[in-house]
């Protein structure tokens, strides 16, 4: 234990001076790297139009209330292709997904070539962005609800794979084991082994999944891949504010109702 | 389970079903069927487009395998570095602005109306998508990487500010009990009995959610916040496809990294 002296009554520290030392040139070196980030953000920035923000703020407010309430209306049909874009993509998302965390998984895979590609494959459709794939898609595809569903879908197999990847590889190995010397074939010890040890993980992931992908799925509209974001843009760029806040108040309620589904799924599974 | 598992007069054992109910089990079958053709009947696809788009997926792929990082190398290293600034600003400034949420919406510590004011916002915060939140604080302060990192940082206050509370939430109040039994400050209580107990898992979040800010700042470019997202809307809509393979390329790299060193990170003061 660090201890310093003065006047020969020994105090406690909680670090010696060389730890001291490492701790403040830590910090020095983070501020530093701080400031230099901060410094290159504000040589991109007009500080002239930051000025008046809080004016600009009150002004969008100002024209988002009231909401036009009757504009609600039209987006019935808006909100059920949300819903369904998120609902499609992951079911997409979870087909695809089970082979490749089955590739992916150490006491699964084949052959660790084939665990490095699944593993590529996970980390890619990890990385990107479901709007990133949306905005690739509506260039490939056309825009649409199609598009929607493939990026929600693409965005998610990596999510999917890898929750369920971890859990094959927690799984019991004695079960396995027993079902082995039975004389099982390979699929019958996965049916009957892992299928059942990982089906509560599965059931939990694909209801968590989903809750973000209806987050996702009403914002992958602004790039032209269908559901409400569609009318989001549109009202934003006719500056229809007092829509935008009807849309809003949509939204909140969307994910709010999608996030109590999830929970009440996930505490019936457990 | 007082059903007997194995009846010799029916014949061979099966496995018990998912669902016990087979009242409730037949009509979650038929719903979702049901959904299902109702769902992928309202989904529109034009087939003739999605023809003409499998040309374009052969040009991604072929850019994929051919990246070209040259042509437009400057936007590149630009974009990422906006990215990078902006993820480390954001965080930072995120991280500070969210302690006082947490330990706000935190029931075991604050009185009930401060409860519900940082509850509410917390709420707020992560209903809504960065995407959404960049759009709003691109008008209020104009283009460029300033929006971006006001929209990662407000997006972290939800993020950390709700895991947080529920940490804050779930400590061991004997310790801060004792410490508030010495005559101890309201400050001496949170720094001495709260503090230590959820410092780990807030180093951890912190890290978390630095690799989750990194991964947005990629696309809130694509509505004018800053960062690569812009220059990758840019090349999606020209059809360069080479190039947008280069930037999602250098993207996954990243991602790769930053989640790779956030893991090592996370198990060490784990």
């Amino acid at each position: 234990m660090p201890v310093s002296e003065r006047d020969g009554v020994p105090i406690w520290r909680k670090r010696t001076p060389r730890q001291a030392l490492v701790t403040w040139l830590a910090w020095i070196a983070g501020l530093v790297i701080l400031l230099i980030c901060f410094r290159f953000i504000s040589g991109q920035t007009l500080w002239f139009f930051v000025v008046d923000a809080p004016q600009q703020a009150a002004d969008l407010v100002d024209r988002m209330f009231p909401p036009r309430w009757a504009y609600a209306n039209q987006l019935w049909s808006a909100l059920w292709d949300t819903i369904n874009i998120a609902t499609l993509g992951t079911l997409m998302a979870l087909i695809i997904s089970v082979p490749v965390a089955f590739l992916a998984a150490r006491n699964t895979t084949p052959h660790p070539t084939v665990r490095a590609a699944a593993l590529f494959v996970i980390v890619f459709s990890r990385s990107v962005n479901s709007l990133i794939w949306a905005l690739l898609l509506v260039s490939i595809i056309g825009p649409g609800v199609l598009a929607g569903i493939l990026a929600i879908g693409l965005r998610s197999i990596g999510f999917c794979s890898k929750l369920l990847f971890e859990a094959i590889e927690e799984t019991d190995p004695r079960p396995l084991e027993a079902l082995n010397a039975t004389g099982a074939s390979g699929a019958q010890v996965t049916s009957y082994g892992i299928v059942p040890q990982v089906m509560p993980a599965f059931a939990g992931i694909s209801v968590y999944r989903w809750d973000i992908n209806i987050r996702e799925s009403t914002v992958v509209g602004l790039v032209g891949a269908g559901g409400i974001g569609l009318q989001l843009d549109a009202s934003i760029n006719s500056l229809a504010w007092n829509q935008v806040s009807v849309i809003f108040a949509l939204i909140v309620v969307l994910v709010i109702g999608s996030e109590w589904v999830s929970a009440k799924i996930r505490e019936a599974i457990r | 389970m007082t059903r007997p598992q194995h009846d010799p007069a029916a014949g061979r054992w099966r496995p018990p079903p998912l669902i016990p109910s087979p009242w409730w089990r037949w009509a979650l079958y038929l719903g979702a069927l049901f959904y299902l053709v109702l769902a992928f009947s309202t989904v529109d696809v034009d087939l003739q487009r999605v023809i003409r788009g499998m040309e374009r997926v052969q040009i991604l792929f072929a850019g994929f395998l051919q990246p070209d990082f040259v042509s437009r190398w400057s936007f590149i290293v630009e974009g990422i570095l906006e990215s990078l600034t902006m993820t480390v600003v954001a965080t930072v400034l995120g991280i500070m602005l969210s302690i006082p949420f947490a330990f706000g919406a935190a029931r075991n510590i604050a009185p009930l109306p401060v409860y519900l004011f940082c509850r509410s916002f917390i709420a707020v915060s992560r209903s809504f998508q960065e995407i959404v939140i960049a759009i709003f604080f691109v008008v209020m302060v104009g283009f460029g990487p300033l929006a971006g990192v006001l929209t990662l940082a407000f997006a972290t206050i939800g993020f950390l500010g709700k895991l947080l509370a529920e940490d804050i939430e779930d400590i061991d109040a004997r310790p801060l009990e004792a410490i508030r039994a010495t005559g101890a400050g309201w400050s001496k209580q949170m720094g001495f009995g709260v503090v230590p107990q959820i410092m780990p898992r807030f180093i951890g979040l912190s890290v978390y959610r630095l690799d989750i800010n990194f991964r947005e700042s990629s696309v809130i470019g694509i509505v004018g916040a800053g960062g690569i997202g812009g220059a990758l809307n840019t090349s999606i809509s020209r059809y360069e496809y080479s190039t947008t393979a280069a930037i999602i390329l250098v993207i996954v790299a990243l991602v790769f990294m930053t989640e790779y060193a956030s893991g090592i990170i996370r198990k060490r003061v784990q």
